[in-house]
């Protein structure tokens, strides 16, 4: 029992690392990143380039990664969706496309078989309440936490934060406070792509990196968007937790081929119950018909 | 990129290039006033090339290439059925879930029944339609980018739950069924399944039918002020164009004589957004342009292997962003007009 909970927690903070930065960019920006599960693949396929291939030191390598990846939303708003801006249509083909076109472009380049794997920062485990539980996950836990606690205090405490959340809730009065759309637009998806490379940074070591794992990431993360709620950090924090506990709670009373089916029930129930998710709110009105 | 020469001078002085709508086309935009035979033929000719082309082309082409034009038909018919949902405002990322429900329908009444794919592809084309037109029923009440998101992580969680539960043969999927007689009554099937779909689809978005659901997709209030019911219209653009998706599904199972899978591949979703984006959306003879461009293309570089997503993934980007018109388009704006030089001085 101590066990599933502590399971449970753990594979909630896995979800909510994944689904943060895409959440974060949905609600400021309003562009859906389809490219999501590319960032989130391109953060560990370059940190591990640099530690392998140019035998750089692990956190150095981490940085550069987290950082380049970054750059990379900046440059894809700028270049990219900056041409296509308020054409749903196009923004999401442009995404879509970017996405899986570098996921494919991995795969091209090699990212195939066993040798793809980032070590794990610290080795070990630990006992905690009769349960083993190795340090990696423990750090997830920790990081989990610390990066929600960063982004609360990041949107509430700074000024760049308080123009995000302006652009969210009302683009045209935030324009007129002199919170300029477009470069906030930019930094939101440059925090996106750096959040999901921290993201894969931290649970790629459980696993090895693969491409497939892009889609996963990006199916994830669009589940525990729209059960929660695009725009509303809470709603990531409880839906990661009903899929986290549910998919252990399953996975030991049923069989763990099931998970999937949950999240497809979980999707459906709540566009039938609630469209705009468990906590969407102040879009409810505008993105309902 | 090279600048177009709209200017020149001679020894007779300066010109400059004058481009203009001819005569039919200034007339009246869409509806055509013909005068004469000569504007007859100018109307007629594209179309019938395109109708006469394509039914001569299984009769002159290897069986290789016969196969290709099969492949570009099919994924032609899945951009239409993109290009028809698009054309509602429903921005469709899961054309694969479509065309697996179709496959694996018309897989599992031939192979637990035994039916044979005279009823099975019709029973398919209706019950894969209805499957997929109840699965995103309750998406219908939202905007586009969440259809748009949810139509994508729609078949890849059902592939995982084939995968994981082991229904329908599992990772290897249904073989043996029931092929179609010959090459020629699979080619001639998708031919005119491709002609009923383009001119179909065609003729319904010019009719009464066709404006609500344009009216949707430019301002939906409006429409819903009009006390039209929008989501009982969307369910139908969606069951027409999900039967569509599934018909071709359910040829391709006996096509190959094998369903797994890879029916709901992410392949089955981006190629026919790429064709219609790389073609011109909005006017599905640009979807067939692009399927009949894009296909051919992909077989011919087959020797590339993967490198084929990355090029029409990228292709698709840059067509997105830099032409949106599309390449049928923009082609059909130049089919409208002539140029000639205007002394300037």
């Amino acid at each position: 029992m101590a066990g599933m909970l502590i399971y449970g927690l753990i594979n909630s903070i896995i979800f909510a690392l994944i689904t943060i930065g895409f959440t974060l960019t949905f609600g400021i920006s309003g562009i859906a990143n389809f490219a999501h599960g590319a960032f989130y693949v391109a953060g560990a396929y370059i940190s591990w380039h640099l530690l392998n291939s140019l035998g750089f030191p692990y956190p150095l390598a981490i940085a550069i990664s987290v950082l380049v990846t970054g750059f990379f939303g900046a440059i894809l708003y700028r270049f990219v969706l900056f041409r296509v801006r308020g054409v749903i249509l196009s923004e999401v083909i442009a995404t879509f496309g970017l996405g899986i076109g570098f996921l494919e472009l991995f795969r091209c380049l090699g990212l195939t078989g066993y040798d793809y794997k980032l070590p794990k920062f610290v080795d070990g485990s630990l006992e905690l309440l009769g349960v083993y539980v190795d340090y990696q996950r423990l750090i997830i836990i920790v990081l989990g936490a610390v990066l929600l606690l960063f982004l609360w205090f990041f949107t509430h405490h700074t000024k760049t934060g308080l123009a995000f959340r302006a652009i969210a809730q009302d683009e045209h009065t935030a324009l007129n406070f002199g919170v300029e759309s477009d470069r906030t637009a930019m930094l939101s998806l440059g925090m996106g792509g750096a959040l999901a490379a921290i993201a894969a940074i931290a649970i790629m070591p459980l696993s090895l990196i693969a491409v497939e794992e892009g889609h996963h990431i990006l199916i994830l993360a669009l589940a525990v968007g729209i059960v929660g709620g695009m725009e509303s950090t809470m709603g990531v924090i409880v839906a990661s937790l009903i899929f986290g506990l549910s998919q252990i709670i399953v996975a030991t009373y049923l069989s763990p081929n099931y998970t999937m089916i949950v999240m497809l029930a979980a999707i459906i129930l709540i566009l039938l119950i609630r469209p705009s998710g468990l906590f969407g709110k102040f879009k409810e009105l505008e993105e309902r018909i | 990129m090279a600048k177009i020469r709209r200017e020149k001078k001679d020894s007779n002085g300066k010109y400059r290039k004058e481009r203009l709508d001819r005569g039919i086309k200034a007339r009246s935009d869409t509806i055509f006033a013909l005068t004469s035979y000569r504007e007859a033929l100018y109307l007629v000719v594209p179309r019938a090339v395109t109708i006469i082309g394509l039914l001569i082309l299984p009769l002159v082409l290897d069986i290789w290439w016969t196969k290709v034009m099969i492949m570009a038909c099919v994924i032609a018919i899945l951009a239409l059925s993109w290009d028809f949902i698009a054309s509602a405002g429903m921005l469709s990322l899961g054309q694969a879930l479509f065309f697996g429900a179709g496959g694996y329908l018309a897989g599992v009444l031939n192979y637990y029944w035994g039916l044979s794919p005279l009823y099975t592809i019709p029973i398919a084309t209706i019950a894969g339609a209805t499957v997929c037109t109840l699965l995103f029923l309750p998406v219908l009440r939202l905007r586009g980018i969440y259809f748009a998101m949810v139509t994508f992580a729609m078949p890849l969680i059902l592939v995982r739950i084939i995968e994981a539960t082991r229904i329908w043969g599992g990772i290897e999927g249904l073989s043996a069924l029931t092929p179609l007689p010959n090459l020629w009554v699979s080619a001639y099937l998708v031919i005119a399944a491709v002609f009923a779909c383009l001119f179909g689809f065609r003729r319904l978005m010019d009719s009464d039918y066709g404006l609500v659901l344009r009216g949707m997709m430019d301002n939906d209030q409006a429409v819903m002020a009009g006390g039209i019911n929008i989501y009982w219209y969307k369910a139908q653009t969606l069951f027409i164009g999900s039967a569509a998706g599934a018909f071709i599904g359910a040829f391709m199972t006996h096509y190959y004589r094998i369903v797994g899978t890879s029916a709901f591949s992410i392949d089955y979703s981006i190629l026919p957004v790429a064709c219609t984006v790389v073609g011109g959306p909005g006017n599905f003879a640009g979807a067939m342009f692009g399927a009949f461009i894009l296909v051919p293309l992909c077989e011919y570089l087959r020797a590339i292997g993967s490198w084929r997503i990355v090029l029409y993934s990228f292709l698709m980007v840059i067509f997105v962003v830099a032409v949106p018109e599309g390449i049928f388009n923009y082609l059909e704006r130049k089919y409208h007009q002539f140029e000639h030089w205007v002394k300037t001085g």
